[in-house]
């Protein structure tokens, strides 16, 4: 085991993985309990016109799709508040048209395109140094908005009406969510890819409400349960030499259902669980 | 300086597309006591009016004062319960973090509450007797509990007028007489506007009724002409009349 960890690229996959169950652990919480899984997914998908942008321009995708997933951002939430369509509806359309985006301008780049397997599945195997400080960099931003928007965003997931009501920007503040769930997306996309993204949002913190009533104890939990899970992912996807993203969420699926089905058990017996 | 008019409403029009919601509505509510009851069928336009009130829908023709000023310009003065069934009841969040919402445009932007915003909250949950459940979470109360956390929410920033959207239904006639009980406490210090469609709500603790059906009919007092209810519900009194616990209508004339 211990060896492991002596190969760079293997010290590299630890520290991605652990930094991108951080933010997701912590924004995932809010994806949940605000009910905006899809919303999520609409910036995910989206994003992947930056990449392609990114490739076109012939510069470091990331620094594409970092601009490209906060101009999703914005635009959905602008968009399914506001227009007349059905915000689903609305969530559709910017979902496959930013898709649709990158694929034609990875498509008009002369040339093969590298690694772009890497942003739609992720591969943590191969993150590069580079990105390492980049996550940690969008990592301590993520912390920094929760933790000055604490009680701002509290207010606006349990009851948005009422935070307009008490003089709040609560529709600007939703902006400012959906753009911390967009840097998250940035820091998760090297760990599982575009397509798996939601995975990672979702779970942890669903597995971690099933623990707690408290938001805080839920974002440490979904963090603890986010960086356990990807840990043994990527040793697991090492032996068995699995792709890495998938063998994350598959790990984390079958924990979900081993502990709803192990709770639900033992609450029939009568123990109780939460803290 | 004359004390301001708590709510002036003057040709209020509402409409969504072609339809109107709202027509040439009046209203004046004078000094800040007294509940205030509207009643009206489902789809009358009741939610849609304590919307124009909270400054979350703007009419497109008419004019609304709350203390003299735009209803967005009042809203410090202003505390709301909404229906409280519409919450998602499995949120992580307690009784206190409820409450302390109701602080929130106090403690100010981007810092935590301070000790006058947590004895504010303190004080709201022991006018609605909820202070002892203040570390439940939400889902672990009773519909009546709920209702009253949610008036301790509004109650925090002090309001000198109290909006409710049918805090009456869903609850059993036991919480409803409890319900009342409380806003009977709560008028002598604030206006209250309650908009319900149970006419059961027409209770002894009720001032003064309106009846809301696109057009609201307003006489200032608290006995309901027959043929105003019947212009709201468009079907025969004694229906709705049924089992009013505390009759407070005209009888019939023969």
């Amino acid at each position: 085991m211990l060896e492991l960890l002596q190969h760079s690229f293997m010290q590299n996959a630890f520290a991605a993985a652990i930094l991108a169950s951080i933010a997701c652990g912590i924004i995932g919480v809010y994806v949940v309990v605000k009910k905006i899984v899809f919303i999520s997914g609409g910036i995910a998908h989206a994003s992947f016109g930056g990449i392609g942008l990114g490739y076109y321009l012939g510069i470091n995708p990331m620094y594409g799709l970092l601009p490209f997933s906060l101009l999703s951002a914005l635009a959905l939430g602008t968009v399914s508040k506001k227009s007349k369509i059905p915000e689903d509806s609305a969530i559709g359309i910017l979902w496959s048209f930013g898709m649709a985006l990158g694929i034609i301008l990875v498509r008009l780049t002369p040339g093969y395109a590298p690694n772009l397997m890497t942003y739609l599945f992720g591969n943590i195997l191969t993150v590069p140094r580079f990105d390492i400080y980049m996550m940690l960099g969008l990592d301590l931003i993520i912390l920094g908005t929760v933790y000055l928007f604490y009680k701002e965003f509290l207010a606006l997931c349990f009851d948005e009406e009422f935070t307009t009501v008490q003089g709040l920007p609560s529709q600007k503040l939703y902006l400012l969510l959906l753009c911390i769930i967009a840097l998250t997306i940035v820091v998760m996309i090297k760990v599982v890819g575009i397509i798996l993204v939601i995975a990672l949002l979702t779970i942890p913190a669903a597995l971690s409400r099933k623990f707690t009533y408290n938001l805080k104890k839920m974002m440490f939990l979904s963090s603890l349960f986010g960086g356990l899970v990807s840990v043994s992912g990527i040793v697991f996807s090492y032996l068995f030499d699995l792709p890495s993203g998938a063998t994350i969420i598959l790990v984390l699926c079958l924990l979900y259902g081993l502990v709803g089905f192990g709770k639900e058990l033992l609450e029939r017996k009568g123990v109780s669980f939460g803290f | 300086m004359p004390e301001k008019k708590v709510l002036e409403m003057r040709e209020v029009w509402v409409r969504y597309g072609s339809q109107i919601i709202l027509e040439a509505v009046n209203l004046d509510l004078e000094k800040p006591e007294g509940l205030l009851g509207i009643i009206g069928p489902n789809g009358g336009g009741k939610t849609t009016f304590l919307k124009v009130l909270l400054g979350l829908l703007k009419p497109y023709r008419g004019k609304v004062k709350l203390f003299g000023k735009s209803p967005e310009k009042s809203r410090e003065l202003v505390g709301y319960v909404p229906q409280y069934k519409r919450f998602d009841y499995d949120f992580p969040i307690s009784v206190w973090e409820v409450v302390l919402t109701g602080r929130i445009s106090h403690a100010g932007f981007l810092k935590r509450y301070r000790e006058e915003d947590k004895l504010a909250a303190k004080k709201a949950l022991e006018t609605v007797e909820m202070l002892n459940f203040k570390e439940r979470q939400i889902g672990q109360l009773s519909g009546g509990q709920r209702q009253r956390v949610l008036i301790a929410r509004a109650l925090a920033s002090s309001p000198k007028l109290l909006l409710l959207d049918e805090p009456d239904s869903g609850l059993d006639p036991h919480m409803q007489e409890e319900l009342y009980h409380l806003l009977g406490r709560l008028k002598k210090d604030m206006a209250i506007l309650m908009v319900t469609h149970d006419l059961s709500a027409v209770s002894i603790h009720v001032d003064k009724i309106a009846c809301l059906n696109r057009k609201l009919h307003y006489h200032n007092s608290k006995e309901l002409p027959i043929e105003d209810l019947e212009a709201t519900y468009q079907c025969p009194v004694e229906l709705i009349a049924h089992g009013i616990p505390h009759r407070v209508l005209k009888q019939h004339k023969d």
